[in-house]
């Protein structure tokens, strides 16, 4: 029985509405990658824009593409073919509200795009009030939030459905998950809901004169270090869950993966403080509060640390693997869809250690708002999260649209893993080491009046150059790939590839799927974290900010 | 729940490790003085250049503080108030800057003086000065089109 | 039903299984990197007007 649901394809009709989504990350993926490509161009100090583009307009273009736009897009769909993998088949209803979440998204997604391009939004993807952008770049990030509520919401009733007709039964592990990060994105999009609809819709279509610029940065990374997790809960589903069945062996812990990721419900949101160390509105009390919350969210990836390394090598001493790390090399090199989210799991090493760095309460002095932190979030999304996304696209597209990974194209996603790695050691390595020398992050090429220090920087921005447009060869054989996977591959069965427990394991405790408890837990901790210094903000809060337009 | 015996090894050390992260930092932080800025004083946005410290921009001798120096920072779209500035090696000096528009960045390159400058909030940070050279200061934060042509200058010099 | 029988066979299983040597060897590096990172990076901190 399990062996025929295992070859049960995800059903045509949800499969087309995951590629709707997937079709439109990898537009992102090339428009975005483009914008990234011309700054690290203008940075290295030997090129310029033509046409009167400016280097904050790409500067946008790349954050809200990549950061939103891909992100957004490819996690709804991904997250959405493994619940109607494991949890069943969407009904007609379920899957209606999901293609209205789609659509919204895109509008959206388009609004916000006309803006940045008629340059009447260069105010990056993280806002800046009180710098003000046309009120329709805000309405259109709000549809993307409310079409990615209504993806959500299908993936809500699908597992209440799965629930009610199984009762008693641990729901199946990769819907778990999913409901786990549509469930912290649900609580965490509140926040950004609120600052564009209360504080900066109003204020941009001029029914209010003034912005509560600090509430308005508060509300914001409420929101956007959920986001980071946001993006990573996916990977981790399938370093759990997919990269074990792809090697050939045995998921490590079913349990134990539930509690992490419950843990990252719990843990991700009341955290945004770290983002905001170095702001004079905050109390220090507060800002070290979230400090010791951030420090406890390090924990849940630790323990997903030791699950996947000792996947790896049960799987290697299954085969006979001798010695302390001879299970190392009995891995499935040759095999795309877990070399290339392998890389993505190896960058997460530098980049755990990085973020660590960053969230140290005084020691964020060093390098906050240096280029370090775009260092250490390519190695983060643009690396770890993005070569799994990868990993996944190389089995998932072919699957749904009936096509197989041949030979050739595997031997190409593998080059490209490769090619991403050199490219992004080069772009992240340079980044590092220039932050921590003090170069600024989100900044054009600048001599700074011809300041010694600004010199020592350039040779790393010609690095990051290099690195940069390495990427940028990779993201064009990605494409290459994703058309190939989509349109011309030959016609076939790819397996969708779900890890089995081991026979011997234990079933999930059901305390799990309670969720009165950890919602509960959830919004007590958010409130414990933030209601204090929130209140703090609003009642001691300076004379307003009235908007700047005119700024670039 | 079964966890390996090794990985409850494993968390021990992490969790240790993180604890003794946060005991450094927390000792460091409270006991210390080393505290991120967070000064919590506010001003009108609008106001800036008639009310003090802020109408008279620059380093002054300061009294019977805890400090040696005020150095007084205005920061507006795209420039600094003072554009550049010498100090005394091995001055105590408090920096106390705000911004007169749009939030900018206030980061004196290699060192810890970093902090974000927010309408309507004044930020602060007292340092000493204890190595001589010329440091540049920068906009970390961006502002609009000339974000990275907003900088000031730092000389700590030999009295 | 075959659930008794494979409950018998755990113990020895896990036993086999239990050889994570490897996984605790690399945990442990892993862990050493991040304190090394952290630890110079405070001490620029320390270094550092």
């Amino acid at each position: 029985m399990i062996n025929s649901a295992d070859k049960l394809k995800v059903d045509r009709r949800d499969g087309k509405l995951v590629m709707a989504q997937i079709y439109v990350a990898f537009i992102a993926l090339l428009i975005g990658g483009l914008a990234g490509l011309l700054q690290v161009l203008v940075r290295s100090g030997r090129f310029e824009l033509p046409a009167g583009i400016g280097y904050y307009q790409i500067l946008t273009v790349h954050g809200v593409v990549l950061g939103l736009v891909l992100t957004t897009f490819f996690i709804m769909g991904f997250m959405q073919a493994c619940v109607s993998k494991t949890a069943g088949t969407f009904t007609t209803k379920q899957r209606t509200i999901a293609w209205i979440g789609f659509w919204l998204m895109t509008i959206g997604t388009v609004m916000a795009a006309v803006m940045i391009l008629l340059n009447e939004a260069s105010v990056l993807y993280t806002f800046y009030a009180p710098l003000q952008a046309h009120f329709l770049f805000y309405l259109g990030l709000t549809l993307v939030v409310v079409g990615s509520w209504l993806g959500s919401a299908a993936i809500i009733m699908k597992y209440a459905e799965w629930r009610r007709a199984n009762p008693g039964t641990p729901s199946p592990l990769l819907t778990f998950m999913a409901l786990v990060n549509v469930l912290m994105w649900i609580v965490a999009t509140l926040g950004v809901a609120a600052t564009v609809l209360i504080q900066l819709l109003p204020w941009s279509l001029g029914l209010v004169e003034t912005v509560n610029v600090g509430v308005s940065r508060t509300l914001f990374w409420y929101f956007g270090h959920p986001l980071v997790y946001f993006w990573l809960l996916p990977a981790y589903m399938a370093w759990y869950v997919i990269i074990p069945k792809i090697i050939g062996g045995k998921i490590f812990s079913d349990s134990l993966a539930r509690m992490s990721f419950i843990l990252f419900l719990l843990f991700s949101i009341p955290v945004g403080f770290h983002h905001q160390l170095l702001e004079p509105g905050i109390d220090a009390a507060w800002k070290f509060l979230q400090v010791v919350l951030t420090f406890l969210v390090v924990i849940p990836s630790l323990m997903t640390a030791f699950s996947l390394f000792a996947t790896f090598e049960t799987f290697g001493r299954s085969k006979g693997a001798k010695g302390l790390f001879g299970w190392f090399k009995m891995l499935p090199w040759g095999d795309a869809r877990f070399a290339v989210p392998f890389i993505g799991m190896l960058s997460f090493i530098p980049a755990g250690a990085g973020g660590l760095i960053n969230a140290s309460n005084q020691m964020n002095q060093v390098v906050h708002n240096t280029i370090w932190v775009t260092g250490h979030f390519h190695l983060t999304l643009a690396t770890a999260v993005v070569l799994t996304f990868f990993g996944i696209t190389f089995w998932l597209v072919p699957h749904l649209t009936g096509r197989v990974l041949t030979k050739a194209i595997n031997k190409l996603a593998l080059i490209q893993g490769v090619l991403w790695a050199i490219g992004m050691t080069f772009m992240s390595g340079a980044m590092h080491a220039a932050g921590l020398l003090g170069a600024p992050r989100r900044s054009a090429f600048s001599e700074y009046g011809g300041a010694p220090q600004a010199a020592e920087w350039i040779p790393y921005q010609v690095a990051q150059a290099v690195g940069g447009s390495i990427l940028f060869l990779a993201i064009i054989l990605m494409l290459y790939i994703f058309v190939n996977l989509a349109f011309f591959a030959p016609k076939g069965e790819e397996e969708f590839p779900i890890g089995e427990m081991s026979t011997h394991a234990e079933p999930a405790p059901m305390v799990f799927e309670n969720w009165k408890i950890w919602m509960g837990i959830t919004v007590l901790l958010i409130l414990f974290a933030y209601t204090i210094p929130f209140i703090d903000l609003i009642q001691n809060a300076p004379p307003g900010s009235k908007g700047y337009n005119n700024l670039w | 729940m079964h966890m390996h015996k090794f990985e409850k090894v494993w968390l021990i050390f992490g969790v240790g490790t993180l604890l003794v992260f946060l005991t450094v930092l927390g000792v460091s932080a409270f006991y210390l003085g080393n505290q991120p800025p967070s000064c919590l004083a506010t001003i009108d946005p609008e106001k800036v250049e008639t009310q003090a410290p802020f109408n008279e921009p620059g380093l002054k001798k300061v009294e019977g503080k805890a400090w040696d120096y005020e150095l007084v920072f205005v920061a507006q779209a795209f420039n600094y108030n003072p554009g550049d500035v010498e100090i005394p090696f091995g001055a105590t000096v408090k920096i106390i800057a705000t911004t007169k528009d749009v939030i900018h960045g206030f980061e004196v390159a290699g060192t810890n003086i970093n902090m974000m400058l927010e309408p309507g909030y004044i930020s602060e940070h007292i340092t000493t000065f204890d190595k001589t050279g010329e440091y540049l200061i920068l906009c970390n934060e961006y502002c609009g089109a000339g974000h990275h042509l907003m900088t000031s200058k730092i000389e700590v010099v030999e009295s | 039903m075959a659930k008794t029988e494979l409950r018998k066979n755990v113990k020895t299983e896990v036993e086999d299984r239990s050889s994570l040597k490897g996984t605790l060897a690399s945990v442990f590096l892993l862990g050493f990197f991040l304190i090394v990172s952290w630890v110079g990076v405070f001490f620029l901190f320390l270094d550092r007007f």
